[in-house]
């Protein structure tokens, strides 16, 4: 028995040292990035973990304000709120669908659906790129919107069809004796629990389209235009040497998905782990 | 009372939701998603492989060559490059962050500790990022000039090792996949870790009265338990290295030379900067039947080693 104990609080106290070890080997280049937008060129070049000798704010102003940073986030904000809107209302729609009603094709319909969850999206943006070009919709908000809400209902359906299968069906048959029809079925009975799924949803969908790359970087050439990564990304290709700069520049592409991040990491780890397929 | 029910349900089912409601009252709840879904995802698909039968520079008109671009690019060493480098990534995204994981799952205590939640959501955090940040702090980390990473080194006095790792023409590639790695082994961990805590105390009890070793521990009652969560694993991860874009393009586009050049990248470069259209739609669509391929293969070894117990 005590030898038993023994062991345990040695498998204690190493696992702390394996957690902390392997915390800190994600978290220290992130850490290094974080002050290096603190500090001088010359802070910089002393050591990467040296804190600042004054916190110094200058690197963000110029960033935001030069090098166009503030245009990004407005185009980020632009194409990622009403992405993420849309998609969560039209995937409670579609997941509704099939995950309570049966009709005919529905098998197949969801199978679809499915097929865009699995296929990679440079398999998309080809002929995307070209129709798009064709109706001259590219370098438009429009070019980065739509096909993003397609993709995002894709999962969405996926996501909210599970909600819906395992909801309680006799609470749809209560509220349809008590008058209700199936979209106030929805609304009144339902929504109100779905609330973590659809929270779930909301957050991954969030980041999905916030820290989205390749549509962006083929479908707008218009700086005012660029939404935050590309931005970030053209900008260290032009600068790579500004490291002050850059780092400020990273911190405010990751800023609001850090912060969405600390407020719901669990919705977070348990969307990602759960639903971990996605094209 | 539940023969009672039957008849009911199904009625309610066939017709949409309440009796007597219309038959395509399931359809309009579909059609909004599914049109934005069909136009923008799923036509484009198919338009891809149509693409691949064409020579096309995106301007003129297309010229069916069949399967000309598909023998292309059996021959083309670029993309025979790109494909290895995919397949050096898998080594570097799945395997690599996997074999961590399950290590220090094996080493560490079973017991739920205080402080796990802490420690999961910051071995996520990679997870969340932009993988443009990622790029650009990595870049920093490793550039020659007064990168952290030399700079540790120096420190060491292994000042001799220190080098332009990303423009290295041996070192680029598992520079790049070594990223890889240390954004996966975090989510590797996370799912093994939660995956632990759900297998049955009772097991571990069993086999330690039968005289188990740690390792005959984890090797019997371990990792059979992590099966659904490995599966999991695989397949993210696997996809993830298939699929490196965003990584490649903010650290070496590629270089130096075609050392770290990807399928992905491989994809982009001929449809946007070269005009090679019809050749970048074939290349899309080998890389979209890899990874329906690896996805489905994983999924049926796990349904075929859950059934054989």
């Amino acid at each position: 028995m005590t030898r038993y104990r023994f062991r345990d609080l040695g498998g204690v106290i190493l696992t702390y040292l394996l957690l902390s070890l392997f915390l800190a080997i994600a978290f220290l280049p992130f850490l290094s990035i974080f002050l290096a937008a603190f500090k001088t060129e010359a802070e910089i070049a002393q050591g990467a973990f040296a804190l600042p000798q004054q916190w110094r704010l200058d690197a963000f102003v110029k960033a935001w304000e030069q090098a166009s940073f503030n245009l990004y986030f407005r185009s980020s904000v632009i194409v990622a709120v009403p992405v993420v809107v849309i998609s969560v209302i039209l995937s409670i729609l579609t997941g509704y669908a099939f995950g309570t009603m049966r009709f005919v094709g529905s098998q197949w319909l969801f199978v679809l659906f499915l097929i865009g969850l699995m296929v990679p999206f440079e398999a998309v943006v080809i002929p995307l790129y070209y129709r798009m070009r064709a109706v001259r919709l590219t370098d438009t908000y429009w070019a980065l919107i739509l096909p993003q809400i397609g993709l995002s209902v894709s999962f969405g359906t996926f996501w909210m069809r599970g909600f819906f299968k395992n909801a309680p069906g006799e609470l749809i048959d209560a509220a349809l004796i008590d008058g209700c029809n199936s979209f106030t079925a929805l609304w009144r009975v339902l929504l109100p629990l779905a609330r973590p799924a659809i929270l779930t949803l909301i957050v991954l969908l969030f980041m999905w389209t916030w820290n989205e790359f390749l549509l962006a970087l083929v479908m707008v050439s218009q700086e005012g235009l660029r939404t935050l990564p590309v931005g970030l990304a053209f900008f260290q290709g032009r600068h790579t040497a500004q490291v002050p700069l850059l780092a400020a520049g990273s911190l405010i592409v990751s800023g609001p998905i850090l912060l969405v991040y600390v407020i719901f990491q669990r919705y977070f780890i348990r969307g990602m782990t759960a639903g971990a397929i996605r094209g | 009372m539940g023969q009672l029910r039957q008849p009911r349900r199904r009625l309610l089912h066939v017709e949409g939701l309440k009796p007597g409601q219309r038959w395509y009252i399931g359809y309009l709840y579909l059609l909004p998603g599914l049109l934005i879904y069909g136009l923008f995802v799923f036509l484009p698909i198919l338009d891809t492989f149509r693409y691949s039968l064409f020579r096309w520079d995106g301007i003129s008109q297309p010229v069916f060559t069949g399967l000309g671009n598909y023998a292309a690019l059996i021959h083309d060493p670029t993309f025979l490059t790109a494909l290895f480098n995919n397949a050096v990534f898998i080594f570097f995204y799945t395997v690599l962050p996997i074999l961590l994981a399950l290590l220090l799952t094996g080493l560490m205590t079973r017991r739920p500790l205080p402080g796990m939640t802490f420690f999961r959501a910051g071995l996520f955090v990679p997870q969340v990022m932009s993988m443009v940040v990622v790029g650009v702090v990595w870049r920093w980390i490793l550039n020659p000039v007064n990168g952290p990473l030399n700079q540790l080194l120096k420190a060491l006095g292994l000042g001799a090792w220190a080098k332009a790792w990303l423009g290295d023409f041996t070192w680029a590639l598992p520079a790049v996949g070594g990223i890889g790695t240390w954004v996966e082994y975090g989510f590797c961990m996370v799912l093994f870790i939660a995956g632990v805590q759900r297998i049955e105390p009772t097991l571990y009890d069993a086999a330690r009265i039968d005289g188990a070793n740690a390792y005959q521990e984890f090797r019997y009652v371990t990792l059979p338990g992590l099966r659904s969560e490995l599966v999991v694993a695989i397949i993210t991860t696997l996809i993830a290295a298939l699929r490196v874009f965003d990584l490649v393009f903010v650290t070496t586009r590629g270089g130096p030379g075609t050392r770290t050049l990807v399928m992905a990248f491989h994809i982009w470069r001929n449809a946007f900067v070269v005009n090679n259209v019809g050749y970048a739609a074939a290349v899309a669509v080998v890389l979209t039947v890899l990874i329906l391929t690896v996805s489905v293969a994983v999924l049926t070894v796990q349904e075929r080693l859950t059934r054989e117990e």
